[in-house]
């Protein structure tokens, strides 16, 4: 029985994961503001994570990191490996969370963009001898940022809801065990 | 107490086993194109199908925020372009004639390595890079319509990029304006060479720059053409880049560099053609 709610649960989180990807991939570079998109995976991400726990954190960051890397990396694992570590890393806050509060969620995916972020210029540019940090951070890291915050406010509560229906019908089968 | 420190290990372990294995898969990806593979396969069967559907949404919700422009923009615009239709329509005379010239010598010579003669196939943008760092694409053609990787990739008589992977169905298109593209491009008028390279920090001016051009006596101006040249192995020669719009002397007073327009609107790319003949086919016949 706790099986059925397992593979439910990772196929919700699959379609979400996909969701974002394709609302990503193909709808939001229609609506760019100032050339920039917000990042839905890393909200998918941080977001199961600190509602879940690190593993499926983890499980979360590495399916979508990896999603990315086949179409658009030019390594494979490289993108895994970066939202795998904030999967994880959103995932120890899991003690601190509570349904209600959208502070803490919306603190948490500000952070891990930022760190995103950096990550990515610290990788891709400096180690490329790119030293102007000031501008990538003015021209991508915070609009991306702002942008990402905005789309929080509307995707949070989606992906908050998705995940008490699937709370509640794990508890009341546990339940009726009892 | 003792169970949640049992499973913060055994998290602890799956992070390191995850990390090592992206770090492998790093290693393998960067020897060899084939350690994709398997992943590019699953791709081909789930996400490729349903993003080629969901692109429609995307072009619809785009179209829509369009028409949010106002009537006042829309009437000066379209006065504006109503004097351009005017200058151009004379412009196009001129042309015509020079074209007929252009035709004759043409034959004169036998040179008929234009680009017009590249045969070509339209393709369909169904997909952005998800993030806002690079700048590359996919298509809807892949292997099975004859794409290959190296192909060069066209929009509106432009270059846009070239073809850096393919799948079955699809194909990875790295524009012209990514910050790791470098072409070797030459000036229409004068025939100097130059590097031209994307850049990020230029991608939000719609610019491109140019390095490397010989310092001589030959003077390229504001608004000169810029095209790929015959040096490089990839480009097919004679291919518009786009219009020099600024051209400085280097500090080693040997070299210019400067800055270039593309001729395609990275913005708004949703159809482009893919030259399917490759620099190297033409080089391997020009050899036998």
């Amino acid at each position: 029985m706790m099986k059925a709610f397992r593979i439910k649960r990772i196929l919700v989180t699959a379609v979400l994961l996909l969701a974002a990807y394709l609302l990503q991939c193909a709808v939001f570079p229609f609506l760019e503001i100032a050339g920039i998109k917000p990042n839905l995976m890393l909200i998918v991400t941080s977001s199961i994570g600190f509602m879940r726990g690190p593993r499926e954190g983890m499980y979360t960051g590495f399916a979508a990191g990896l999603l990315i890397d086949i179409q658009f990396g030019d390594m494979i694992g490289f993108y895994a490996i970066i939202y795998l570590i904030i999967g994880y890393i959103n995932g120890l806050f899991r003690q601190m969370y509570y349904d209600e509060d959208i502070k803490l969620p919306l603190f948490l995916t500000t952070i891990s963009e930022f760190l995103y972020g950096i990550v990515i210029y610290f990788l891709m540019f400096l180690l490329r001898s790119d030293f102007d940090f000031l501008f990538y951070l003015n021209r991508i890291i915070v609009p991306e940022l702002i942008y990402t915050i905005v789309i929080t406010l509307g995707f949070y509560p989606l992906i908050l809801f998705i995940n008490q229906k699937l709370e509640a019908e794990e508890k009341r089968s546990a339940s009726k065990f009892v | 107490m003792k169970k949640k420190n049992h499973t913060s290990v055994i998290n602890r372990y799956i992070l390191l086993g995850l990390c090592a294995f992206c770090i492998l898969m790093m290693l393998l990806s960067s020897f060899s194109d084939r350690a994709g593979g398997p992943f590019r396969a699953v791709a081909n069967v789930t996400v490729i199908p349903l993003q080629q559907g969901i692109n429609q949404i995307g072009r619809w919700l785009g179209d829509m925020t369009d028409n949010f422009d106002t009537m006042e923009q829309l009437r000066s615009e379209n006065q504006q372009l109503q004097e351009q239709v005017d200058n151009l329509i004379t412009e196009n005379n001129y042309l015509q004639a020079d074209q007929s010239e252009l035709e004759r010598l043409q034959e004169l010579y036998q040179l008929d390595q234009n680009y017009a003669d590249y045969e070509k196939t339209g393709a369909h943008v169904i997909g952005k890079d998800s993030g806002n760092w690079f700048n590359s694409f996919t298509i809807d053609k892949g292997s099975q319509d004859g794409i290959e990787v190296d192909m060069n990739v066209m929009a509106q008589s432009g270059l846009v990029g070239i073809v850096v992977d393919v799948g079955p169905t699809w194909a990875k298109v790295r524009s012209i304006i990514d910050d790791s593209t470098n072409i070797s491009g030459m000036a229409l008028s004068t025939s100097d060479t130059c590097i031209v390279s994307g850049d990020l920090s230029l991608m939000s001016d719609g610019q491109i720059r140019f390095e490397q051009m010989e310092n001589n006596d030959n003077v390229v101006n504001v608004g000169d053409q810029i095209v790929t040249s015959y040096i490089s192995d990839k480009y097919l020669q004679g291919i518009l880049i786009g219009y020099v719009s600024e051209v400085n002397v280097d500090s080693n007073n040997l070299t210019r560099s400067g800055y270039i327009t593309p001729a395609v609107d990275f913005k708004n790319l949703q159809e482009v053609l893919v030259i399917t003949t490759t620099k190297a086919d033409l080089t391997g016949e020009n050899e036998t």
